[in-house]
């Protein structure tokens, strides 16, 4: 177990470790902040000058080692443009992914698992067609075309949402929505097949014999098992989700990391970008981890498995 | 000298031919049984040949602007006419028309992509699977980072930094998405290197690179190919909410994603602007994913319920 978990963590590390490597060297390509930082006229000596004081004449792994190891202690440099720290402007909009992925995921999975319980159960049946069918438009819409059908629907015609803004209820209804339509059929479509195949296990068919009640079988013999897998992919997706809200953050004026992150990228704000990319991955690794933890949880022969 | 005759070499392939055509076959035949795989299939081939062949059948400019009939509504409403069958944007330039050439980008960038990300992930899955030991484990600890950067971030800063043209797009698009394939691979491949023909293709001497293209890449190719099914759909997707930020193909080739952004602000006085791209890009990723989930079970029988 703690083996397991010891493992876990290293991998934790040279993921986030890679992800600041690609990102650092990537951003270096992309051209000189320094020309974006100085007005247009300035003279060769005050770029020189310029690059000078900010340690860009260095050799790139010296600059990375710099850049890594602030980037330990917390400091991931300024933003270019708002001249403020990059990480306070990242917390300043976290907040507002984390309420709008976690609205979405909420969504998703109150919705998707009793429709795909119901849909295994009862296989075949009109409820499972529909549902399933259900299932395939919603993985099929681009969830901001489906965020603008809504402000069309709900904003436009019938005036009872708000299109943009974030602070009350009613504004983040939509946008979690949209977000989270497409998970909610991925989610229901695995619950489907993880029940189907649960349901045919022995132990199932034993618990039927031995008389107890279905509801007892298939809520606690079945689902227990069937929920395994899809924590999995209900934690993947959630680090997926924070990362991929851009543009439906930008669809309802949405003041989260995405819609900041695209502003910075717009204004070749590098620095901000860079330190977004790593946050927002740090979240992602982190969230991975907490999901193994949870999964060890649910199934103890895991840690085994893994070390064989 | 005449070599003596190596398993793989000429009647064993043609032997080996025949097999892989009766086994694709018998795919066809379980596709057909499938009735949402024949509807998506049938349905992908209306789009595809409707997107090669429309211009023979609507020869209408897609930047012609006609600033007399903007915001022309389709022909149904009242106000609309047959001229623009589905209406004219706000610079009365034809829907129909663009909606036809946004999927022309639309697909081709699919397809490309999924190409340039199957290639990668195959040839990295086959040799991280069949080497193992290091060159394994360097290649699955590169996936494990990828699989963590923020995709949708990753292609749009290289977008802004590289320019949007349609080739950067198709290689950013196809190079962020390997590590599916090359993880879906690998594992395959693990578990085939050690069946016994490829174990008796290396007692007899065959060379490593001839095992793992004619004896291991054949059988690994079914779970690849409802792999790249689904993922065409997603590129797709992925495509359209670039060319909405503004990061797809530049202007002023049509693109579905773009035609949204721009529809959105008439979105109180034209409600045709920014609910038929997305309709077409509906129906064109629903064609995929039924094909997709026809193909998984014709391929894959163990997967037939999901």
């Amino acid at each position: 177990m703690a083996r397991y978990i010891l493992k876990r963590l290293w991998h934790t590390v040279y993921v986030v470790v890679g992800i600041s490597i690609i990102s650092f060297f990537f951003i270096h390509l992309s051209g000189d902040p320094v020309m974006l930082m100085l007005p247009p006229d300035a003279t060769k000596a005050e770029v020189e000058a310029l690059r000078e004081q900010l340690g860009f004449n260095d050799p790139l792994y010296v600059q990375y080692w710099r850049f890594a190891s602030r980037a330990a202690m917390g400091d991931l440099g300024s933003s270019l443009y708002h001249r403020v720290p990059a990480i306070d402007l990242i917390l300043e909009r976290l907040p507002a992914s984390l309420e709008l992925a976690g609205a979405a995921m909420l969504i998703a999975l109150v919705v998707s698992i009793p429709l795909g319980v119901v849909s295994a159960v009862k296989r075949g049946s009109i409820w499972d067609i529909g549902s399933m069918l259900g299932a395939l438009f919603g993985l099929s819409m681009p969830h901001f075309w489906l965020g603008i059908m809504l402000i069309l629907l709900f904003s436009v015609t019938l005036g009872w949402l708000p299109t943009s803004g974030r602070g009350t209820l009613a504004q983040l209804v939509m946008p979690s929505l949209a977000l989270g339509l497409s998970l909610m059929a991925m989610f229901a479509r695995l619950t489907r097949s993880v029940m189907l195949e649960v349901l045919s296990q022995d132990y199932v068919r034993t618990a039927r014999s031995k008389g107890l009640r279905e509801k007892i079988v298939i809520g606690k013999h079945a689902l227990k098992n069937a929920l395994i897998p899809l924590v999995t992919v209900a934690g993947m997706q959630f680090g997926f989700l924070i990362g991929g809200t851009v543009i439906i953050e930008t669809v309802f004026a949405w003041p989260g990391v995405g819609r900041l992150v695209v502003q910075a990228i717009f204004s070749r704000d590098y620095p901000l970008v860079q330190a977004a990319v790593l946050v927002l991955a740090v979240i992602f690794v982190a969230v991975n981890l907490l999901v193994d933890l949870i999964y060890l949880y649910l199934d103890p022969q895991i840690s085994y498995l893994e070390q064989t | 000298m005449s070599a003596p005759a190596r398993p793989g070499e000429s009647p064993e392939r043609f032997r080996n031919l025949r097999a892989t055509l009766r086994l694709w076959g018998e795919t066809l035949k379980a596709l057909g049984r499938s009735p949402g795989g024949v509807a998506g299939g049938i349905l992908l081939a209306l789009i595809l040949a409707t997107s090669l062949g429309f211009h023979v059948v609507y020869p209408v400019d897609p930047l012609a602007q006609d600033l007399l009939a903007r915001l022309t509504p389709p022909f149904w409403e009242e106000g609309g006419s047959l001229a623009h069958p589905l209406g004219t944007d706000n610079l009365g330039r034809d829907v129909l028309v663009r909606i036809l050439y946004g999927s022309r980008v639309s697909l081709a960038v699919g397809f490309a992509a999924v190409l340039v990300a199957c290639g990668a992930g195959i040839l990295l899955g086959l040799i991280s699977g069949y080497y193992g030991g290091r060159t394994d484990s360097v290649i699955m600890r590169v996936a494990d980072i990828f699989m963590a950067y923020p995709f949708m971030l990753l292609t749009i800063s290289v977008i802004a930094v590289l320019g949007n043209s349609i080739f950067n797009l198709i290689l950013v698009l196809g190079l962020s998405d390997w590590v599916t394939y090359a993880r879906t691979i690998r594992g395959s491949v693990l578990s085939i290197k050690e069946k016994e023909f490829v174990l008796a293709a290396r007692s007899v001497g065959t060379r490593h690179r001839v095992i793992l293209l004619r004896h291991i890449f054949p059988n690994v190719l079914s779970p690849i190919l409802v792999l790249a099914t689904v993922r065409v759909a997603n590129i797709i997707i992925w495509e359209s909410g670039l060319s909405f930020l503004g990061m797809g193909v530049p202007p002023p080739m049509p693109t579905w994603g773009r035609m949204l952004a721009e529809g959105r602000v008439y979105i109180t006085d034209a409600w045709w602007l920014v609910t038929l791209p997305g309709l077409a890009i509906m129906l064109t990723i629903l064609s995929i994913n039924l094909l997709g989930d026809g193909l998984r079970d014709a391929l894959d029988p163990r997967l037939r319920n999901i």
